[in-house]
């Protein structure tokens, strides 16, 4: 038996899920005793990819051609269903980021396999991957199995954890898959990322702000917390419909599902549409002027005062600490 | 332009959603169910379309008889056509997809319209699936789409910000908030829908690949610590994070 760890970069650097992806794929390698190949796809990444060997890698397979540096679904579907037939591997995992949960449907046409998205949890029983995966937001946990004979994981970000590189590197080879013109029929020519803060969906801490703030202008407060703490910025819907923050920042059922290590909800009443979103972090904090606020109910500390009176001094007391 | 909408049948946000005595679906009672959120944008997107471009909006679902609400309340909207593929049975996404794809491939379309995920078993794989199946290029979490000239234009949203992808027509797209706001049915709109018929088409193989082993419910968390009810108990709340939970 052979697996397949999908490993993404942009533009020439690894997402973290790349390491979440091959660590965890590497772990159930081990308990099927499966051998594991690691694919990395894009322009100019034969060099990085031994780096993979740190998380668990020893063989990685790349795929390294310059019309690759930026996304482009078909011919992405193309290579991965490719080295995937050549390597002879029946599992792949992907990350369930926007590239993993764009491509493993399209991969899965070409394979014949059935996909359980956005794992958060893998276990092996009888011989068998068997994947737990929220659904309803979060309000239930299911708990699948593949029946094709083919089967494609994809594994939510921020869940799986990677830990630090052993150091190790790994044996890189490169193949060519054959691409022209007609595999690149939709195909991303840019890209805009705003490297000031991480994306909610990415980011280890989440500072996140409803309508108890009062005004856009506080949103300067939570900013602020977030950039001393290196973390995300994130906002209830009813401030994003109030044009107060953008939509990529909204998080709940119709917003972004996160999974931070720490999560802290300012002026956020914790209605069950936001907290489908968020009730998985790991460690939630809750500022809010009503004690009887939803919120409460998920929180693990919680202050009842004013958010954006309690933002500054929390601000600076992580100041403080930091600085030790 | 031929555009069609795939539109789903959900919960209601609000439900509470209670385990099935089977321990592998979950109990429909007292629950209400609605246009899937994304797919109500993916509608108005469409709508958008044909007052630009002329043509019609045909909107199809797969699924129950229940279904066909949704599918009314598309048609108040403004959409000229529902189809309904009628089927109870409990389904994966590919073979959802498979119906989907074996009746779209007889349309025709020139744009093909999805949300980018149903609110229930927050899958996010038709529209990949439907468009392989199609062998048709496709753009996912579509934020902003200009089209001119058979060439698509979109930005999709990715980790911290936005990709442009260009595409040919046909296309399938699946469409994230923000894009547009969905318009509310006028009155004249649902008086029409009233009347007009929903075609309905029978679904027939249904081969599974993913099966559903056990629901649970997520473990609970014991109730919280309230560290204080004045803004100066930021302190403790920080000392906390930083030894008991070591967080920070
Ligand atoms: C189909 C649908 C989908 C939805 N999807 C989402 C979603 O994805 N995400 C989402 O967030 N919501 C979603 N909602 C909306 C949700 O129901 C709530 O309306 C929304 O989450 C409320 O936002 P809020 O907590 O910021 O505002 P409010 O409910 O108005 O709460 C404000 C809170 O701030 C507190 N407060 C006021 N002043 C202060 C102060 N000075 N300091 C501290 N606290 C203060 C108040 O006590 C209150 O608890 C959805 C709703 C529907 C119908
Ligand atoms: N039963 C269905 N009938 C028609 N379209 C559907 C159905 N289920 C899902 N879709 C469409 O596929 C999108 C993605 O759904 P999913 O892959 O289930 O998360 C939805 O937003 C709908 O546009």
């Amino acid at each position: 038996m052979k697996i397949l760890a999908f490993a993404e970069q942009r533009e020439g650097k690894f997402k973290k899920t790349a390491f979440e992806v091959t660590k965890a794929a590497r772990e159930i390698a081990e308990k099927l005793n499966a051998e594991l190949v690691t694919l990395v796809v894009g322009s100019g990444i034969e060099q990085m990819s031994a780096e993979l060997g740190g998380f668990g890698a020893t063989r990685v397979v790349v795929v390294d051609d310059p019309r690759l540096m930026y996304y482009s679904t078909t011919a992405y579907t193309k290579i991965v269903a490719e080295v995937a037939k050549k390597e002879n591997v029946s599992v792949i995992f992907f990350p369930a980021s926007q590239l993993g949960k764009d491509l493993a449907p399209r991969v899965s046409v070409k394979l014949d396999a059935g996909v359980a998205a956005d794992c958060v949890s893998l276990k092996v029983e009888n011989g068998e991957i068997v994947a737990a995966r929220p659904i309803f937001a979060g309000k239930v946990i299911s708990e699948v199995k593949i029946l094709s004979d083919f089967k494609i994981f994809t594994l939510r970000p921020n869940v799986f954890t990677a830990g630090s590189s052993n150091g190790s590197r790994a044996n890189v080879e490169k193949v060519s898959v054959e691409l022209d013109k007609a595999d690149f029929a939709a195909k991303a020519v840019e890209t805009k990322v705003a490297v000031s803060r991480p994306d909610v969906t990415e980011a280890s801490i989440i500072v996140s702000g409803g309508r108890g703030m009062k005004a856009p202008e506080n949103f300067k407060l939570i900013e602020g917390l977030a950039d001393v703490l290196g973390a995300g910025v994130g906002a209830s819907r009813a401030v994003v419909d109030s044009n107060w923050r953008p939509h990529d920042e909204q998080v709940g059922q119709t917003g972004k599902t996160v999974a931070p290590n720490l999560y802290i909800a300012c002026g956020i009443s914790g209605a069950i549409q936001h907290l489908a979103g968020m009730s998985s972090s790991k460690c939630i904090v809750a500022i809010n002027k009503d004690k009887d606020a939803p919120i409460f109910q998920v929180a693990d500390y919680g202050i009842v005062a004013d958010a954006i009176e309690t933002l500054p001094l929390l601000t600076q007391e992580i100041k403080d600490l930091l600085s030790k | 332009m031929k555009i069609v909408v795939c539109v789903n049948h959900v919960p209601d946000t609000e439900a509470r959603i209670k385990i099935g005595a089977d321990g592998k679906g979950i109990d429909k009672s007292g629950i209400t169910y609605i246009l899937n959120p994304y797919d109500e944008i993916a509608v108005e997107q469409g709508l958008r379309l044909k007052e630009k471009f002329g043509g019609e909006v045909i909107a199809i679902s797969l699924g129950g008889e229940s279904n066909k609400e949704t599918l009314r309340k598309t048609l108040a909207m403004g959409a000229d056509k529902a189809i309904l593929l009628k089927d109870e049975s409990d389904r994966d996404s590919f073979s959802v997809a498979k119906a989907l794809s074996d009746n779209l491939k007889e349309i025709n379309s020139d744009i093909i319209l999805f949300g980018k995920q149903s609110i229930d078993f927050d899958n996010s794989q038709l529209p990949g699936l439907v468009a392989e199946m199609l062998n048709l290029p496709s753009v996912s979490v579509v934020v902003k789409l200009e089209i001119e000239n058979n060439q698509v234009v979109c930005e999709r949203e990715i980790e911290g910000g936005h990709e442009k992808v260009e595409s040919r027509l046909p296309v399938v797209l699946s469409v994230q908030k923000g894009l547009c706001e969905p318009r509310y049915p006028s009155l004249k709109g649902i008086m029409a829908a009233k009347t007009k018929l929903i075609e309905e088409k029978p679904v027939i193989s249904n081969s599974k690949k993913v099966e559903i082993v056990s629901l649970r419910l997520p473990a609970s968390k014991g109730t919280g610590k309230i560290v204080g009810t004045e803004p100066t108990a930021a302190k403790e709340l920080v000392r906390l994070l930083h030894e008991e939970a070591k967080i920070i």
